[in-house]
Parts: structure tokens; sequence; C-alpha cells
């Protein structure tokens, strides 16, 4: 799924369902979209991120708009969209029932933060009878052994870039590229990096040196905060110049 | 790891080593004489145990049933069953040669013990608390603060405490190399339900030689009420192999059928949250619900994944008793035993009056008084508007 490609998360329903798709479509040139079901109790992530969850809550965001987006997104694009979630809404659901609409809505991946590789038995199955690809998180504490189990469970795998919640950062974590050297070492998935990137120096950088994918969340999602639903001319403006890095 | 179905370790990948790290570090502290030496001459010289377990004459000649006993857990240090917890947390980050603590606190109970657990070994504790938190629990805020402990307002979500415990999870991501997380409740992610359980049973083992001193036979019923469930796992835990009727009392709050209630095992579905597999309320995609309880310490959303499993297997009941019952509660036993009990206390009293008054007169029933009423004050008052 991933060569050398920006990932750029969005909340579904930040301001609103149609604004998000409106974003979605105005990146998508650029970027892998990784569109989030906001959550009331989003442990991994930031204030950027957290305020943009209940904004969308706040506006009346339902779980089953996420698949309304996807499927709308589908008609203009063929870009690959990876679903991201906490847990709780897809247990609440029912995984098999949540697997399958997120397939047929097009989805091409889901990564569930809050779901560790330990408690994923289920969960793979059932994604895997729907065949649809699962991201898992791997962190600069995560062991040799373990990083091998995530990469084989793993479409691509995402790794967490620094000790702490999601947000943009000035620098780059120093953790960053001792992460994505082992990790390249061990790993036979694509890499992504995630949390904390938010300059194009830091896409350059973990392109570099081997990332095949680069995730961009709060740094975008501040650019909703600022201008609402008249953002997508900014967040293009934000992401094209990010993907410029790439090359 | 898991409490039949229920318990787990749901957690960003970034907590697994950590948590790894506490329950190997704390099957270690478990068997370290030295530690465990000094964990009970801090529970019996610092925080005042064992407890008194007190025959409440005056409470059980006017329901005129069972014997009422009451597990004094209101008389420890910190005027809750708390400080059981954070002493032995405190030393067993002692034992893993963490500097630092953080908790989450509703109320501020478990607040205030940790931060006396932190002013006792010398450790530097920061206190996540909800906003609305703050401004209910001024004097537990302040408390905290003669302690030396930082109080950190937490202004996202519904600013109670789930969300403390949202942003205490969030500071332990980034701080686990030299910070211990002390979790108040048990809830979390394994070992945390498992580790806040042991050190609490000290209340049931207590409860157990003091019950067969003065009756010569273990009580029929025992009464707690549950919110997370600490004190009531404490006092449960040592009889769930006998044959003894365990009773959990949640918030109904306002009322069940109100929506204005924290009644998790009666009124909520299974889901995930704060690292575990257990019971919530929420809604029916998944978001998490606000609460309400007049006693703050059981206003939180969810349960500890034990009770959701002795729940599903039916080995203790759950029931919920409203604020107004609880109130009641609180005016009787004032008046008749000159104890003024903690509001969530209050909830287990209330519930065990009424069994006890079907109960014959030569049964026992003892119910946990997990905390002192001096810290309702203010809310009570307002309640009677007196």
């Amino acid at each position: 799924m991933l060569k050398k490609d920006l990932l750029v998360f969005l909340t579904a329903g930040d301001p609103d369902t149609k604004a998000t798709l409106d974003f979605m479509l105005s990146v998508e040139k650029y970027a892998i979209i990784e569109l989030g079901i906001p959550f009331s109790d989003p442990i991994a992530d930031g204030k950027t991120i957290q305020r943009s969850y209940y904004r969308a809550l706040k506006n009346g965001f339902r779980v089953k708009d996420v698949f309304l987006i996807a499927k709308e997104f589908r008609q203009h694009s063929e870009k690959p969209l990876v679903l991201m979630t906490y847990y709780n809404p897809v247990f609440r659901l029912g995984l098999e029932k949540f697997v399958e609409r997120a397939k047929e809505s097009g989805f091409n991946a889901i990564l569930l933060v809050d779901l560790p590789i330990d408690e994923a038995g289920a969960y793979l199955e059932v994604c895997r009878k729907f065949e649809i690809g699962t991201v898992f998180l791997a962190a600069p504490n995560t062991k040799e052994e373990r990083l091998k189990a995530i990469d084989d469970a793993s479409t691509f795998v995402y790794l967490v870039s620094l000790y702490g919640t999601t947000g943009a950062r000035e620098e780059l974590s120093s953790l960053a590229l001792d992460l994505l050297f082992r990790a390249k070492k061990i790993c036979k998935k694509p890499l992504a990096v995630g949390f904390g990137i938010s300059k194009a120096e830091h896409v350059e950088k973990l392109i570099k040196n081997g990332a095949n994918g680069v995730v961009v969340g709060s740094a975008v999602i501040e650019i909703i905060e600022k201008f609402g639903k008249d953002a997508g001319k900014y967040l293009e403006e934000k992401v094209k110049e990010l993907s410029r890095a790439l090359n | 790891m898991r409490f039949g179905e229920f318990g787990g370790r749901f957690v960003p990948e970034v907590l697994i080593p950590p948590l790894e790290e506490l329950e190997d570090a704390y099957s270690r502290f478990k068997n370290n004489v030295e530690f465990q030496k000094m964990l009970d001459y801090y529970l019996k010289n610092y925080a005042g145990r064992p407890t008194p377990l007190y025959f409440a004459e005056n409470l059980t000649k006017k329901v005129g049933g069972a014997k009422i006993y009451l597990k004094r857990e209101d008389l420890l240090h910190g005027g809750a069953h708390k400080i059981n917890n954070t002493i032995g947390q405190a030393l067993l980050a002692r034992f893993m040669g963490k500097k630092r603590l953080i908790a989450e606190t509703g109320a501020g109970q478990h607040g205030v013990a940790t931060a006396m657990a932190g002013a006792l070994f010398g450790m530097k504790v920061d206190i996540y608390m909800g906003v609305e938190d703050v401004e209910r629990q001024k004097m537990n805020v302040f408390r905290m603060k003669i302690l030396g402990a930082n109080v950190i307002p937490v202004d996202s979500g519904s600013k109670t405490l789930k969300d403390a415990i949202n942003e205490a999870l969030r500071d332990w991501v980034s701080s686990f190399e030299y910070t211990h997380y002390l979790i108040g409740s048990v809830v979390g992610p394994h070992p945390y339900p498992t580790i806040v359980r042991d050190f609490q049973s000290v209340i049931g083992k207590e409860v157990k030689v003091q019950i067969l001193e003065k009756e010569g036979f273990l009580p029929d019923a025992i009464v707690a009420c549950v919110g997370g469930g600490s004190n009531a796992i404490g006092i449960f835990y040592p009889f769930i192999k006998e044959d003894v009727r365990l009773i959990g009392v949640e918030a109904a709050g306002k009322g069940l059928d109100t929506g204005k209630h924290a009644a998790s095992l009666l009124a909520g579905d299974k889901g995930i949250l704060h690292g575990m597999f257990s019971y919530f309320l929420q809604d029916s995609d998944g978001q998490i619900a606000t609460t309400h309880s007049i006693a703050a310490g059981l206003d939180y959303p969810g349960v500890g994944p034990e009770h959701a499993w002795l729940k599903e297997i039916g080995r203790a009941e759950y029931v919920a008793v409203k604020d107004d019952d609880a109130l009641k509660a609180f005016l009787d036993l004032s008046k008749l035993e000159g104890i003024i009990p903690a509001l969530e206390s209050a909830h287990a009293l209330a519930y065990a009056v009424k069994v006890a008054e079907e109960m014959e007169k030569d049964e026992v029933v003892v119910v946990n008084l997990s905390g002192r009423g001096d810290k309702d004050l203010n809310i009570v008052m307002e309640a009677l508007k007196c």
C-alpha cells in the first residue's frame, strides 16, 4: 500500500461530514488519507486531536457517518483509505459488522490505536475474512520479538516516533530515526512514521532514511481548527508543500 | 491477566513495556520480605491498621433484623480505605526505582492518599483532577497542595474522573521511565486491577479474623459500595470461596431510568475503556456516557473487571441505591451511632439495612464503611438546603 507516501490524518465529522469529504477530495492528489472516528476518551491523542473529536461529536457525528463519507469518497477517488479508531466503537457496533461495513464502504485498512496484537486474535481473523488490511503500532520501546509479531500482523507498520501523544512538534524526535533503522532491519512490511510530525523537513528526513510513509495529523487539524469549513484550500496548500518533500 | 473474559490490556503499544515491567516488578515485590515488612509497618503505624470491626448496636436494634457490623475504614489516616493502596503502590514504585507518582482523582480522596504516600516516601507527586471536581472539592485540592502535591486541572471531555484518568495515561505514555502511575481503583489495564485488589484485600482478611473472634462464624452477608470497586473487592476477595453473600451497591443517582446515575454493572454494556474490557455506561456508538452520583467517588462510567466477572458468574450480587436513599442512610448513621459516613459508604449502608431487615436476628451483615463523611458536608448541606 505504501511506497513513498504522505499520509494525512483527518477526523471524520470535524466540523461536519460534508466538510470532511471536501477536505479529503482537496488533499487526495497528494496524500493517502487516514480517517479517524471521533471518540469521547482518546487517550493516545494530544490536545489538537482531542478538540477535533469533541467538535465532531458536538456537531452530532455518528459512527455510521464514517462509512457514508468513505462511500462518497470512493465515487471520486481510487486512493487507499485507512480507517483509524479506538476499539470501543468497533466492539459496540459488533466486530464483524464493523469490519464488513468498513470493507464495503471502501476502506483498505484499519488501525485500532488501543488494540495491541495480544488482544487482536478475533479481530485479525475477521479482517482476513473480509480481506481488509490491518495496521498496528510499534513504539520506540517495542522489543525485537514483538516488532516481528507486529510486522507479521500488519499490512504496514505504524512507527510511533516518540514517547507521548499525538500533536505537532517543532523538532523531529531523536527516537524516530533509531526506531526506523531498527524496524528496517526486522520488518518485511512497509513502514510509516507518525506522531509529532509537522514540517516538510521532517517528512524529507524520514523518507530519505527509508520510511515508506509519513503521517501528519495535528498539523493539518490545526488548519481545520482555524478555518473551519473553509479550510479546504489551506489544507491543500499545506499538504502539497509537505508532499513535495517526498521527492 | 483476565477475570473470565474481563480485564486484559487494551492500551497503545508504547504502554505495553511499562505494564510488563510493572507486572514483573510486582511479582518480585510480593515475595520481597523486606518490602512486605515495610508495607506491614506503614499500614500499622502510619495508616492505622487494623481498623475496628464495630457492632452497630443502635442501628441493629432500630432495623430489628440481622446484626450489623461496620468495618471502620473511615478511621484510617486520610479518612478512607484509599491509603491501603497508595502506601502499597508507593512502596512498589520505590522498589522499581521510580521517583515520581502520578494519579487521577475524582472527589480527591485518592489524590490526598497519594499525596500522603508521596510526602512520606519523598516522591514528587502530580495529581490529575477534572476541572468540575476541582471546583466541587476545593478542600481536598488544598489538602493535596499542603501535602506537597501538584494538582493539574483537566478541562477536556466531561472534566471529571474519567478524563483525569485519560490525562494521567497521556502523562504516563511520555514519563513511564521515571514515573509510576498510581491508579486508585481496581480498574485500568492488567496488572492494575490485581495489584489494587491485593493491596485492598487487607480489609477482608481482617474482617475474617475479627468476625470469628466476635461471633465465631463467618458473616452471612457483606455489603460494599462500588464505583470502580476497590473497597468492595478489598472486603469481598478473602470471602469469594466462602459461603457468604457478597453484595455490591452501585450509585443509582436520580434513578436508573433517568440516565443520571453511575450504575455501570446494572445499566451498562460491555466495552473497552482505560485499558480494560468491562461494563461501561455508553451510547449506541460506544461513546462513553457522562454519569451522576451524589457521591463523587462512585461517579465513574465503568467498573473493575473482577466485579464484571463476579457478576457474570453469579458469585456476587449487584444492586443500586439512589442519591436520596444514600443521603438518608448518611443522616441515620450519624444520629444513631455518632458516625458520619462518606456518601459513598452511605450507599452500602442504605442497602445493608434493607438486607438486614429480612434476615434473622442471629445472622450477621458486615458493611464496609469505606470512608468518613467530613468531605461531603458541603454537598449534604446543599442537598438539605440548610
